[in-house]
């Protein structure tokens, strides 16, 4: 497909979207449908768009493999971790009230928000991962 | 509203027919990404928009990349039956076996069904006591509007470090698997 202008151009096009509506997922998880995981499988697929339409080399450029492969244990650590610091914070595993911000509701809201940063970072990165190691003989 | 749930049954019905006896597999994994999108329509139908986006962004999108994937490393048609069958023995001893096990689970489960309240049931157990303290506490606990991601983040916590666990688990196994096998392969 690497020769098809329109799909090139359309491509070159929708890129941007595509991924500000991942974010847009991601920060309005609370006030909408969405959320981490959903935000994650949206900005995976672009990368995964870019793979089908210019080459895997291509987008292993844009997303090389040892980046990819840190991000993976990236997004769980962030989890693990705000419900770690919430022990050390004096509150119970993952009890975001105890996060030292003005007040427990805002601890709940940004410890939500922290922890579905973080699964959005692990799903992008599996996907990612899965279509990279799956697919094509042709080149790696 | 009960026309469209009929229809979109139906639809997924003649989908999953159409998906199994589709000989080309490409065409196969096509119908499963609509099969996908119907049902995220029937979601939608259900008010569970979460589910829905889900399904749309994970069944119909994703996943059917993903196997169109593995398409490029397995042949893409199916072989061909090479005698035509009698209609007597177009059943050999394993499919029986496996007719009989499919029909009985199906049989257990929708007798399972039989107990559950009725879709919607005002009086239902969940609906009783479940969901109005939800809905009543899920704000002003969690400062989160919607009331599934406050479940699923905040509520439900340690599930969702296991899912996020369970996705990070599938991508290692990957690999070590795939890759080693590939750099033994070259």
């Amino acid at each position: 497909m690497k020769d098809d202008v329109i799909l090139r151009t359309i491509t070159k096009f929708m890129l941007p979207f595509i991924q500000i509506f991942a974010f847009y997922t991601l920060a309005h998880g609370e006030i909408s449908p969405g959320g981490g995981f959903q935000a994650g499988v949206i900005f995976g697929s672009s990368f995964i768009l870019i793979a089908l339409v210019f080459g895997k080399k291509e987008a292993r450029s844009k997303m090389p493999r040892s980046v990819n492969d840190v991000l993976i244990s990236t997004g769980d650590f962030i989890y693990a971790f705000t419900g770690l610091f919430c022990i050390f914070a004096g509150g119970f595993f993952l009890e975001y009230g105890e996060l030292p911000f003005h007040s427990a509701k805002e601890g709940n809201h940004i410890g939500m928000i922290i922890i579905e940063l973080g699964v959005a970072i692990t799903v992008a990165a599996v996907m990612m991962t899965i279509f990279f190691e799956i697919a094509g003989k042709e080149d790696d | 509203m009960i026309a469209v749930d009929f229809l979109l049954l139906l639809l997924l019905v003649i989908i999953a027919v159409a998906a199994i006896s589709a000989k080309d597999i490409l065409t196969s994994i096509m119908l499963l990404g609509s099969y996908s999108l119907v049902i995220a329509m029937e979601w939608v139908l259900l008010n569970a928009v979460d589910v829905a986006f889900t399904e749309a962004a994970v069944g119909a999108g994703i996943s059917t990349i993903l196997m169109i994937a593995v398409l490029t490393r397995v042949p893409r048609f199916e072989k061909e039956m090479t005698e035509q069958k009698h209609f007597f023995d177009l059943f050999n001893r394993s499919e029986l076996l496996a007719l009989a096990t499919v029909v009985i689970t199906g049989i257990l489960l929708i007798s399972g069904t039989w107990d559950m309240p009725a879709f919607g049931d005002p009086n239902s157990p969940a609906n009783s006591y479940l969901s109005p303290e939800y809905i009543a506490r899920s704000y002003p606990e969690t400062g989160s509007h919607n009331i599934v991601t406050a479940v699923l983040a905040s509520y439900r916590g340690y599930d969702t470090l296991g899912e996020t666990t369970v996705v990070f688990t599938a991508a290692i196994c990957l690999i070590l698997l795939i890759r080693s096998y590939k750099n033994n392969e070259r």
